[in-house]
């Protein structure tokens, strides 16, 4: 086994690992999705605690998610911690932004002398809801379209203009991967509230909502895809390092790499399933459908963007500063040593289940706010 | 390479992140104290089968709550901002730093986050046994988080376990148990973690005593005391040990961030330790830079030499000798030959990129070879962020933030010891509610702890400047190549949201203790 180990398998290793955590990140913003609409689904003061309160018990595993989704990049790939983080400065701020208002809003929205009043911590989650799945969708549009920097010899960032990230707002791709992961949050969110409350106007009204933000999804989705798949993309040499732009390249990486095409289409035809039963079926379980089938497109998305001899973080301004996993990875000892730390995944992954299965065992009501102590 | 940074960036963007650092310090600590103490506190719950003992766990739990969410919103950005703002130390170091950040999340993040969630929801959902398994979850995760972030800083005040490797122009890990075991890390989790359980034991002595003084609550307030007390006093004596060994470990690992939080300015054998003093400006100078000395102060002779080297004799290095312009037969390495030294390094490696440029193996060879040379390493890459000094001067901390911070938490640290241990006096002796001076301390002790606390992450800090990486890399060097407006406009928005959320947390918190226990 020790013989595996080289250099490139750790570094694909990693990738993985933080390909899995992106789609991790991504279902679980279901949490933002349905933040996103508290001032549109609810019909009463009741209906929007119920909501809030499903959501409220689950707001932590996303947000440590993205932490260690930002851990794990530092730890195994720090030329992109550095480059990315440092350079598009401003969408990084504005997604922190809208997480850290998020993770306040819950336990001080329904809490006496709040000073801001409940409205405001209202509003604050439907920032976090709204913009903060779309700025990441934004963000990570950018690993197939490319940034403007370049790195110096000490491979410091340098970018190419004030904007510091605000100008992928430009590109068309960028912004419609950033609404699809928004729809996205937003069909997982109210998915996840038709299985965790017990509430049937609630849930007839969630079921409405359903279509169209599902709809929304598919068309920002599939032009994002086909917009992709038809592009440039960037080839990295395996042997000398160079980076060349090259026609279909995402379309290649598929057909290319059969079993993560595999992947794509068994996550997309869950999500499909996961509303095909919510809607025609009147299944309550739909979430874990369109969940699995969105990590595992969120998951082979991202192997298409790294793997391949592909640059998964290009630079349009000096195409040599490009990262790939090859160059923009930790060293060997490092992401062994982290390989090994990577071990206990599963075992988080279990007490994870087995705590949510326990918390979640019954139904959100009407009379659980009203008799439960702690309540958002 | 960073020459051309401009300073007025580098201030605002150490600015950003000490606001941050220290706004997320307000929170972290009572996290980690208070967690203790309702696991303890549920954990009589659950032995005595006593429903009173859950109204005092659920009680905290509430204050524990608002507490920790706050703690969770500052901490994500203090992660991402070693992206954003330093971005040039993130390449530099990111191979070592950036494992301890990723194992946090990993092993620490998920566990408190997991169970926090059973913690508050879980009490008429899981057994009792798991809900108090959760409590204890919900503790150790919050202090092991705090164990990998603390590894972290440490090795940034001591960098051991690294080689650097001339090809990625960056330092590469190469041994994982040096860097977690590293004895500044050790003494700086034991420290850390303890100064956090005593600021919860304070918080909970402070509110019970309030309680008390309003005649109201007196069962949990009593019992609270209890158990604040006892935890409490076994913290400080914790602190004060911890202290201690970190104390000496600093004067040997950096030496002057020592001289500093002592104003040692003049090396001496029969060093006195300063108890209390206060510094004005002398008209001695260093350089370009002015010196402070003593308007008034009291001092333990000889106590500093014993407590460093073990003996009276010991001679402690002053300022002076760290500068190279003390006496002659005391002298060190001085910053002047370490920048010169740092900056030969720098060339190598400047050099290095050349030949790699122009592919000119022989020349990439024979400079490879350098950085394996052990001289070359202990004589000069291990002053390589001395190039970066404009100055020699630059490589003095500010003396008197270093030395205010650090005697103000030691002496607030005694004074704690003292509350702790009357605290549980009077309440042995059964005569707590007549000593209403003492119910007073208690409370006050609340901002004081904080103080304390405070000053200490001030003191680490400030008192190790100009180093982001002891002796490898100045902030100067570290910082991402934005605008200074960018930061500035960061800087603020960052400013009046914590600061809104800190006004709305205490209200709250106010609030809820003004109400009590639910019956």
């Amino acid at each position: 086994m020790i013989t595996l180990i080289t250099y490139s398998f750790l570094q694909s290793y990693w990738w993985i690992i933080i390909s899995l955590l992106g789609g991790l990140l991504v279902f679980l913003m279901f949490v933002q999705g349905g933040q996103s609409m508290i001032f549109s689904l609810p019909g009463n003061d009741i209906q929007k605690t119920m909501i809030v309160n499903a959501l409220g018990r689950k707001w932590e595993f996303t947000f440590t998610t993205l932490v260690t989704f930002g851990g794990a990049f530092f730890a195994s790939f720090p030329l992109f911690y550095a480059t990315s983080f440092g350079g598009a400065y401003w969408v990084w701020v504005a997604i922190l932004f809208s997480f850290v208002i998020q993770a306040i809003s819950y336990e001080y929205r329904s809490k006496p002398a709040n000073l801001l009043g409940k409205k405001t911590f209202d509003i604050f989650l439907f920032i976090n809801g709204a913009f903060g799945p779309f700025l990441i969708g934004v963000a990570v549009a950018t690993f197939f379209t490319g940034s403007r920097f370049s790195l110096d010899y000490m491979n410091q960032v340098t970018w190419d203009n004030q904007w510091h990230g605000l100008e992928s707002l430009l590109d068309a791709r960028n912004v419609a991967l950033g609404l699809a992961v928004l729809f996205l949050a937003k069909s997982n969110g109210i998915l996840f509230i038709i299985n965790s409350v017990n509430d049937e106007i609630l849930i007839s009204q969630a079921i409405k909502k359903l279509t169209i933000n599902f709809v929304a999804f598919l068309v920002f989705f599939l032009f994002f895809v086909i917009t992709i798949l038809l592009s440039y993309g960037f080839t990295a040499d395996l042997k000398t390092g160079a980076i060349d732009a090259g026609k279909y390249k995402y379309l290649h990486n598929f057909l290319q790499m059969p079993l993560v095409l595999i992947l794509f289409l068994t996550g997309v035809i869950s999500v499909l399933y996961g509303v095909e039963v919510t809607l025609f079926r009147g299944s309550r379980k739909g979430i874990w459908f369109t969940g699995a089938g969105t990590i595992l497109a969120v998951f082979s998305l991202l192997l298409v963007a790294g793997f391949n001899g592909t640059s998964f973080y290009p630079s349009l301004s000096d195409m040599s500063s490009s990262l790939t996993i090859r160059n923009a990875s930790s060293s060997f000892y490092t992401l062994k040593t982290m390989m090994y730390v990577s071990f206990i995944i599963p075992f988080v992954a279990g007490y994870i289940w087995y705590a949510w299965e326990a918390v979640s065992s019954k139904k959100i009501t009407v009379e659980e706010m009203k008799d439960e102590g702690h309540i958002y | 390479m960073i020459e051309n940074v401009d300073l007025s960036l580098v201030d605002w963007s150490r600015a950003q992140f000490a606001l941050t650092a220290m706004y997320h310090w307000i929170f972290v600590p009572l996290t980690l104290g208070l967690s203790f103490i309702i696991a303890i506190m549920e954990t009589i719950y659950v032995r005595t089968g006593n429903e009173n003992w859950k109204r005092v766990t659920k009680f905290w739990m509430t204050l524990f709550g608002i507490n920790f969410a706050i703690g969770v919103a500052t901490g994500i950005i203090l992660e991402f901002e070693f992206g954003t703002n330093w971005s040039n130390y993130s390449w530099f170091v990111g191979d070592i730093f950036g494992a301890p950040l990723a194992i946090e999340g990993i092993l620490a993040f998920f566990l408190e986050s997991t169970f926090v969630a059973v913690m508050f929801f879980g009490w008429n959902k899981v057994s009792k046994k798991f809900h108090l398994a959760s409590s204890w979850l919900v503790a150790i995760g919050a202090n092991l988080s705090a164990l990998w972030i603390l590894v972290a800083n440490a090795w940034m005040q001591n960098p051991v376990g690294m080689t650097f490797n001339p090809d990625t122009a960056r330092n590469e890990m190469i041994d994982f148990w040096a860097v977690l075991f590293n004895p500044v890390a050790v003494q700086k989790f034991l420290h850390t973690i303890t100064s956090g359980f005593l600021l919860g034991s304070v918080f909970v002595l402070g509110i019970s005593s309030w309680f008390l003084l309003k005649k109201r609550e007196e069962w949990l307030a009593k019992r609270s005391i209890l158990i604040a007390g006892i935890f409490g006093l076994i913290s400080i004596l914790t602190v004060i040990y911890t202290g201690d060994s970190s104390a000496r470990t600093i004067s040997k690992v950096q030496p002057m961030k020592f001289a500093a939080f002592e104003a040692h300015y003049a090396g001496k054998g029969n060093a006195g330790l300063t108890v209390f003093g206060i510094l004005k400006n002398s008209e001695k100078k260093i350089g370009e830079k002015e010196t402070k000395e003593f308007a008034m102060r009291i001092q333990v002779p000889a106590l500093l030499s014993i407590m460093t080297g073990g003996d009276s004799d010991f001679y402690v290095p002053g300022i002076e000798d760290l500068m190279g312009v003390g006496p002659e037969e005391h002298q060190q390495l001085s910053v002047s030959q370490k920048m010169e030294n740092g900056k030969y390094a720098r060339e190598v490696l400047t050099d290095y990129k050349r030949a790699k440029m122009i592919k000119d193996t022989a020349q990439i060879r024979i400079i490879r070879d350098i950085f394996h040379d052990r001289d070359f390493i202990e004589n000069n890459f291990r002053y390589f962020g001395y190039a970066f000094l404009k100055i020699p001067e630059d490589a003095i901390p500010n003396v008197s933030v270093a030395f205010y911070s650090f005697h103000l938490m030691v002496l607030l640290g005694f004074f704690f010891l003292i509350v702790c241990s009357v605290a549980l006096y009077i309440l042995f002796r059964g005569t707590l509610l007549k000593n209403r001076w003492f119910l007073w301390i208690a409370i006050i002790s609340i901002p004081l702890v904080y103080i304390s606390s405070e000053s200490g992450w001030v003191l680490a800090e400030m008192g190790r400047q100009p180093w982001i990486i002891q002796d490898l890399m100045p902030v100067s060097a570290a910082v991402t190549r934005l605008t200074a407006g960018s930061v500035l406009t960061t800087f603020i928005l960052f400013a009046v949201l914590f600061t809104s959320l800190l006004f709305a947390e205490v209200s709250i918190m106010i609030r809820q203790i003004k109400t009590g226990p639910k019956h």
